[in-house]
C-alpha cells in the first residue's frame, strides 16, 4: 500500500507541475487543483498507513492511527478550496480583462480574429 | 487569570474582530432596498466614513498593544499564550518574544500610516477595502506571533487570501493580470510549505518550534536528508515571500500596479518571508541543532548577495517610479538577508535595525510615487520629461528625503543599518563580497534615484496640456508619507536605544535554548531530554508499531 500510495502522489505532482507550467489559465488551474489534492494526500500518509485502529483513546485499543494529519488535512483542504475558487474567478476576471485566457495575456498569431 | 496574561492574543484578535464588523458594515447598496438618490449617497457616505473610523481606530490600537508587548518582551522575557490553554507542544502556542514585538510594532505603525493615505480615497475603488486590511493585519499578527509551524501556514495563507483581495483592489488590466502571477506563484509556494511541514511532521511527530527544535537536534542519521530536504524546502517557501533571488520576479510587477496604499502597506510582506527565515534559522536549524545545525548557510549570504545586485540593477533600468520602489523594496530584502545570512549577533542586529526603516522608507516612496503620478496628469510617474507639476516643492523635499533614505545616505537611518551591517561584515569570509556589493549597489541606489528625481522635478516642460488633469497632491496625502518619514528620523534619534533593542533581539534568537524553555517548560524539557528522538516521545506512533511502518521509519519502531 505504501508504494502505491507513494505512486500516486508522484503521479499527482507531477502532473500538477506539468499543467502548472502551461501557458493558458486552465490547465493552471488544474495543476494547482492536482498539486493541493497530492500535498493533502502526502499530509495524510504523514501519520503512517493504519487500517481498523481507532484515533482516540479507547480501552480495548491494540494501537492507535495519529489524529493530528487528520485535522491537517481538514484545514488544508479547506484552505485549498477556497483558494482554487479564488484563482478560478481570478482566471475568469482575467480573461474578460486580457481578452484571452494566456497567463501573460498574449495575443497569438493564430488567435487574432481574421 | 490575569487581563495582562491575555495581551499576546490581542494583536491577533482586534484585527480579526474589527474585520468582522467591518464586513457587516459594508458599503455596498442593500440588496433589494429602494432609497432616493440622494439617500442612498448620504447612507453610503455615512457608512463609508463610519467604516473608516473603526478602521482607523483598529489599527491604531495596535500601536499601543504593540508597544506594551515591546516593554514587556525588551527584559528578555518569552510570553507564552497557550490557545485554549493546551500546553505545548500539544496544543498552538503563541510566543512573544523581543523579534515578535519589534516585528508587530513595525506592522502597526505602517499600518496606520497606509490607512491614513487609503481614507483619502483609494479605499473607494472597489469594495470591502477596509475588511481586507483588517484581515492582512490579522494574518500579518499572527504570523509573527505564532510557535507552531502549522498555524504559521494557516496564517500565511490567511494573509495571503487577504493580500489577493488587496493587491487586486480598484481592478484594472494590468493590475488583473500581475495578481494572476501573484496568486498563482503564491499558491504553487503554498503547496511546497504544506509538503515541508508534512516531511518534518512524519520525521519528528510535532509541529511546535521550539519542540521540532529538540527533536531536529536528535535527527538520526538515516532521517537526516528527510529533515534536510525539508528545512530547504522551507527556505524555498519562505525566500519566495522575501522575494529572494531566483524567486522575485513576481514582485515588481505585482507591488507596481497595485493601488499606493496597499503596495506600502505590502512592504511589511516581505519582511514576513525574511522574519520566519530569521526564525526558523535560527531556532530549528541553529548551531544548537547538531546533525542539521546552520542548514542554510552556504545559501544565504551568497543569494542575498545576488539579490542585492539585481534588484538594484532593476531600479537603474525602472521605467516608472513605482516600478524602482518595487526593485528597491527587492534590494532591501537582499540587504535585510545579507545582514541575517551572516548570521553573527552584530550582523543580526543590523538586519534587524534596516528592518522597520527599510518598510517604512519603501512604503513613503510607493505613496509619494502614487502623489507624484497625479501631480503629473497623463505622464504619470513614468520616467519621461512630463509638465511641471503643481506642488513641486513639496513633493521634491518629501522625495529627496525619502530618496536619501533608502539609498543610505548620512544622516538617515539607511546609512547607520548598512553602516552596522558593513561593520558586523569585518570577520566574514565574505568580507571583500559584502563590502564591495553593498558599497557598490549603494551608489547605483544614489544614481537611480537622482535619475528618477532630476527627470520627474527638473526636466520639465510646458507643452500645452488640460489644466484640470494635473491634481496637485493634498495635505492628507502628503501627511502620511512625511509620517513615515518621520518614523525614518526617528530611528536615527532614538538609533543608541533602538539598535541596543536590536542586538539584545539578535542575541536573544542566537541562545534558542531560553525559547524552547519558555515554550515547553524546564521540568518537561528535562523529562524528555533522555527520551528525545525515541518513540516513547510521540506514544501515539510509538505505541502502534504497525501504523508507523509508513514511508518513513522511526528510530527503534520495528514495524
Amino acid at each position: 500500500m505504501e508504494a502505491l500510495i507513494a505512486l500516486v502522489i508522484g503521479v499527482l505532482t507531477a502532473g500538477g507541475v506539468f499543467l502548472a507550467l502551461r501557458g493558458q489559465t486552465f490547465p493552471v488551474v488544474l495543476g494547482l487543483t492536482l498539486m493541493s489534492y497530492a500535498v493533502n494526500l502526502f499530509l495524510f500518509v504523514m501519520g503512517r498507513l493504519a487500517i481498523g485502529v481507532p484515533p482516540v483513546i479507547s480501552a480495548a485499543a491494540e494501537g492507535y492511527t495519529d489524529p493530528l494529519p487528520q485535522a491537517l488535512v481538514l484545514t488544508a483542504i479547506v484552505i485549498s478550496f477556497g483558494m482554487t475558487a479564488f484563482v478560478i474567478v481570478l482566471a475568469l476576471k482575467a480573461r474578460a480583462e486580457l481578452g484571452n485566457d494566456h497567463v501573460d495575456g498574449l495575443q497569438h498569431e493564430e488567435d487574432r480574429p481574421a | 487569570m490575569n487581563w495582562l496574561d491575555h495581551l499576546p492574543i490581542l494583536p491577533v484578535v482586534l484585527p480579526l474582530l474589527s474585520g468582522i464588523v467591518l464586513l457587516v458594515l459594508r458599503q455596498d447598496r442593500p440588496q433589494g432596498e429602494r432609497l432616493a438618490v440622494s439617500s442612498l449617497r448620504d447612507l453610503r457616505n455615512r457608512s463609508l466614513s463610519l467604516q473608516r473610523g473603526i478602521s482607523l481606530l483598529a489599527a491604531l490600537a495596535l500601536v499601543p498593544l504593540a508597544i506594551a508587548l515591546l516593554q514587556t518582551a525588551s527584559d528578555g522575557t518569552h510570553l507564552v499564550y497557550a490557545l485554549g490553554n493546551w500546553a505545548a507542544p500539544y496544543g498552538i502556542v503563541l510566543v512573544v518574544d523581543r523579534l515578535a514585538a519589534w516585528m508587530l510594532l513595525t506592522t502597526a505603525l505602517l499600518a496606520v500610516f497606509a490607512l491614513l493615505y487609503a481614507i483619502r480615497g483609494s479605499d473607494t475603488e472597489g469594495r470591502h477595502f477596509h475588511v481586507l486590511f483588517q484581515l492582512q493585519l490579522f494574518g500579518l499578527n499572527g504570523a509573527f506571533l505564532t510557535g507552531d509551524l502549522f498555524n504559521l501556514f494557516v496564517f500565511f495563507e490567511i494573509l495571503l487570501l487577504a493580500s489577493y483581495g488587496l493587491l487586486l483592489h480598484g481592478g484594472g488590466r494590468k493590475r488583473v493580470k500581475a495578481g494572476l502571477h501573484f496568486v498563482v506563484v503564491n499558491l504553487v509556494g503554498s503547496t511546497l510549505f504544506l509538503f515541508a511541514v508534512g516531511t518534518l511532521y512524519g520525521v519528528t511527530g510535532t509541529l511546535n518550534m521550539a519542540d521540532l527544535a529538540v527533536k531536529l537536534a536528535a535527527t538520526t542519521p538515516d532521517n537526516l536528508a528527510l529533515v534536510q530536504s525539508a528545512g530547504l524546502l522551507l527556505f524555498a517557501v519562505f525566500a519566495l515571500k522575501a522575494a529572494l533571488l531566483p524567486l522575485y520576479l513576481w514582485l515588481p510587477a505585482a507591488y507596481a500596479h497595485t493601488s499606493a496604499p496597499v503596495a506600502a502597506l505590502f512592504a511589511i510582506m516581505t519582511k514576513v518571508g525574511a522574519y520566519c527565515i530569521l526564525r526558523v534559522y535560527t531556532l530549528m536549524f541553529g548551531d544548537d541543532a547538531g546533525p542539521v545545525a546552520n542548514l542554510l548557510d552556504p545559501w544565504l549570504a551568497p543569494l542575498a548577495l545576488a539579490t542585492l545586485t539585481l534588484g538594484m540593477l532593476g531600479a537603474v533600468a525602472s521605467t516608472t517610479l513605482r516600478q524602482q520602489a518595487a526593485y528597491l523594496v527587492v534590494a532591501s530584502i537582499g540587504s535585510l538577508l545579507l545582514a541575517f545570512g551572516l548570521g553573527s549577533t552584530d550582523a543580526i542586529a543590523a538586519g534587524l535595525y534596516y528592518l522597520p526603516h527599510s518598510v517604512f522608507a519603501a512604503a513613503a516612496l510607493f505613496l509619494l510615487a502614487d502623489s507624484i503620478g497625479r501631480a503629473r496628469g497623463e505622464f504619470a510617474d513614468r520616467f519621461e520629461s512630463g509638465p511641471e507639476m503643481p506642488g513641486a516643492r513639496v513633493l521634491g523635499g518629501l522625495f529627496f528625503v525619502a530618496a536619501m533614505a533608502i539609498a543610505g545616505l548620512p544622516p538617515l537611518s539607511g546609512f547607520l543599518g548598512k553602516f552596522m551591517l558593513l561593520k558586523a561584515a569585518l570577520d566574514s569570509p565574505l568580507l571583500p563580497w559584502v563590502w564591495s556589493v553593498v558599497l557598490a549597489t549603494g551608489l547605483a541606489a544614489m544614481i537611480a534615484l537622482a535619475r528618477s528625481g532630476s527627470l520627474l522635478f527638473y526636466r520639465t516642460h510646458n507643452s500645452p496640456h488640460e489644466p484640470g488633469l494635473l491634481t496637485p497632491p493634498t495635505a492628507a496625502a502628503l501627511a502620511p508619507v512625511a509620517g513615515l518619514l518621520l518614523l525614518v528620523a526617528g530611528l536615527v534619534i532614538w538609533a543608541g536605544p533602538l539598535s541596543g533593542y536590536a542586538s539584545a533581539t539578535a542575541t536573544q534568537l542566537l541562545a534558542p535554548q531560553q525559547y524552547i524553555e519558555a515554550v515547553l517548560g524546564t521540568a518537561s524539557l528535562e523529562e524528555r531530554a533522555p527520551a528525545r528522538g525515541t518513540p516513547a516521545d510521540s506514544p501515539l506512533l510509538g505505541s502502534d508499531p504497525s501504523a508507523a511502518s509508513g514511508a518513513i521509519p522511526l528510530e527503534g519502531v520495528t514495524p
